[in-house]
């Protein structure tokens, strides 16, 4: 395995990170490079530690032991959530909470980043740039359409879509998007391969997904975790060729 | 930019309402003053005292409503500033009969007297100037919403526990105007009012100016209201009220929103209260009753809740009622109030205005079929 150096021009560097739960480690000795502008898959069985490395990028988890270091120098297991977020690390959770009661375009107006004062709130209309912003988003995330639907009358598929344009709209420069297909139907997740394509040409983009079509749609570097550990890394067509990861997902 | 803010913010039905509110203002007493009482038209005083006590319960329902029905918060103590309100309103017009009371002290009025008290109270100086009470009609409730808002939102009390306090700070105040020896009057509050601002309260002309002042009140309750609702902020509100913590991940700190929501709210019910004192003539601590809180709730039930011109609605139906049930039939009105209660919850959640609603649409889209 590559060892990176401590100071780095990677934008999400971690190094030997390891976490245990009552003696379970769900984390082991996991070391993981995200280079700017790179969008990278990360797949692997249930148990091998997805979710509990994005806990551990945002802040959700303090890892017992490791390196995990932002955009060559912000230090993530010293800081906590709300700072993680602050410093551009934007997290989609896998089950939606659009505002049910909102349009998508107001959404999207609430989590674009910028004005958070309520007093300022009171008198401000939308402004030329915003517009324009928001414009943008809903031609990325294909909802032009529904711009003026309510959220409630959404479709899961479309509220993931918007939770994508919510997260877009708070321009982190970090997006981990977990689970986005999860419950979509075949149509839908080839759109979400086609929009997160399109995230990705301004952001930095973590997916981790079980789906393997859609995997293969997003047509990126894939990293392969078992067991808190990465097992293998390259193309999917690399590692899906490699003996280790057939077994660990067809072996057992 | 601030008439912007004020008229972006309104839809054309909320105009169309605040104007009606406005006419009623002034048409009604206008024709309680300039029609002979033979007219059909002439409006008796005690209809014009009827109207203007709706005009004041419907500001404190829509009070009610900014916070139940905007912040998600289920208020069941709004009466109590309400109440703080008329009590500030009752302390200026006890100082304003001065010397003409039963007892003639120049300074202290008849129950200080009568409690043998040797001097005015601290707090009871200031209050014969009209100026005086004025802001402290706004000042009194509003200070004791921020003070219990910054406690509750920021340790981040919701739902029910949120209601039972706010229940059990109305009945506290409640407890404590009961007592003689707080300075306001006791169980027998405050009445026998002569003047407001030098003109006697039993004149018509000033009955009839109290009921214009009630309908402007409310009408510039409404606009505010709608201003605030239609902004930027009023749609950061709803959120933080459909989904809190989905707000504060976006960055948004979502107790500011709802103390400032709440504080004016606050504010608007106090001054209800010190319009609505004059008009009945009498202040006493049945206006803290834990009952008068949740009646207001009801009337937003009924008008509809998380709408602007339901609780308006709701608080003229609800007390149109009232009035004529405890007139004509008195036992049976709670048991209507209590069906009410029912048949609102069960058949209509979104009230009165929500039925119109739902019926509009069933007509169009019966229109849409049939072409």
């Amino acid at each position: 395995m590559k060892t990176a150096p401590r100071s780095t021009s990677a934008l999400l560097y971690l190094s030997g990170v390891t976490v245990s739960f009552d003696g379970f480690k769900a984390l082991n000795n996991l070391s993981l490079l995200i280079e700017p502008g790179e969008m990278r898959a990360i797949i692997g069985p249930n148990g091998a530690g997805k979710t509990t490395m994005m806990d551990v990028i945002t802040g959700k988890t303090r890892p017992d032991e490791g390196e995990v270091v932002f955009d060559g120098q912000a230090d993530l297991t010293k800081l906590d959530e709300a700072h993680i977020a602050t410093l551009g690390i934007g997290r989609k959770f896998q089950k939606p909470t659009v505002f049910e009661n909102h349009t998508v375009r107001d959404n999207l107006l609430l989590a674009l980043a910028g004005l958070r004062s309520w007093y300022k709130l009171l008198g401000a209309a939308p402004t030329r740039a915003e517009n324009n912003r928001l414009a943008e988003i809903l031609s990325i995330i294909r909802m032009e359409a529904q711009q003026h639907m309510l959220g409630a009358r959404l479709s899961h598929g479309q509220k993931q879509w918007l939770e994508i344009g919510m997260l877009l709209a708070q321009n982190p420069k970090l997006m981990l998007v977990d689970e986005p297909v999860a419950g979509m139907t075949d149509v839908e997740t080839e759109t979400t391969a086609q929009v997160l394509r399109e995230v990705n040409k301004s952001h930095s983009v973590v997916v981790v997904e079980h789906d393997m079509s859609f995997v293969r749609a997003l047509g990126v570097k894939v990293t392969v975790l078992h067991e808190g550990s990465m097992l293998a890394e390259g193309s999917l067509d690399q590692v899906s060729a490699d003996p280790r990861v057939v077994e660990v997902y067809l072996g057992r | 930019m601030i008439t912007r803010f004020l008229w972006t913010g309104m839809g054309r039905n909320l105009r169309l309402f605040v104007l009606l509110v406005l006419a009623v203002g002034i048409v009604v007493p206008a024709l309680n003053l300039l029609m002979p009482k033979t007219s059909a038209f002439y409006v008796p005083a005690y209809a014009l005292q009827l109207i203007g006590k709706y005009l004041c319960y419907a500001s404190l329902a829509l009070a009610v409503d900014l916070v139940w029905g905007f912040c998600g918060i289920l208020t069941l103590g709004h009466a109590a500033f309400f109440a703080l309100g008329g009590y500030c309103m009752g302390m200026y017009l006890m100082r304003q009969i001065g010397a003409r009371g039963v007892y003639g002290n120049p300074i202290l009025p008849d129950f200080m007297v009568f409690l043998n008290y040797p001097e005015l109270p601290w707090f009871w100086h200031g209050f014969n100037h009209f100026w005086f009470a004025a802001a402290m009609i706004v000042i009194v409730p509003s200070v004791l919403a921020l003070a219990l808002g910054w406690f509750a939102f920021r340790s981040r009390v919701t739902g029910v526990y949120l209601s039972i306090i706010t229940q059990a700070m109305t009945f506290a105040l409640l407890l404590a105007f009961f007592r003689n020896d707080m300075g306001f009057g006791g169980n027998n509050g405050m009445t026998d009012f002569k003047d407001i601002l030098g003109y006697s309260v039993q004149a018509d002309t000033t009955r009839a100016a109290l009921c214009f002042a009630s309908a402007l009140a409310l009408a510039i309750f409404l606009v505010i209201s709608g201003a605030i609702i239609g902004s930027r902020f009023g749609t950061a509100l709803i959120a933080v009220r459909d989904a809190e913590s989905r707000m504060r991940f976006l960055g948004y700190r979502a107790e500011t929103y709802k103390l400032f929501v709440f504080v004016l709210s606050a504010a608007m019910a106090g001054i209800a209260g010190a319009l609505y004192v004059p008009q009945i003539g009498i202040i006493n601590p049945s206006e803290f009753a834990p009952g008068n809180s949740i009646e207001a709730v009801l009337w937003v039930a009924v008008g509809g809740r998380g709408t602007l011109i339901g609780p308006v609605i709701g608080a003229f139906i609800v007390n149109f009622a009232k009035t004529y049930l405890t007139g004509a039939l008195p036992e049976v009105w709670l048991f209507a109030l209590g069906a009410l209660f029912i048949v609102v919850t069960l058949f209509l959640p979104k009230g009165v205005v929500g039925l119109w609603a739902q019926l509009r649409a069933r007509n169009l889209a019966r229109k849409a079929t049939a072409a």
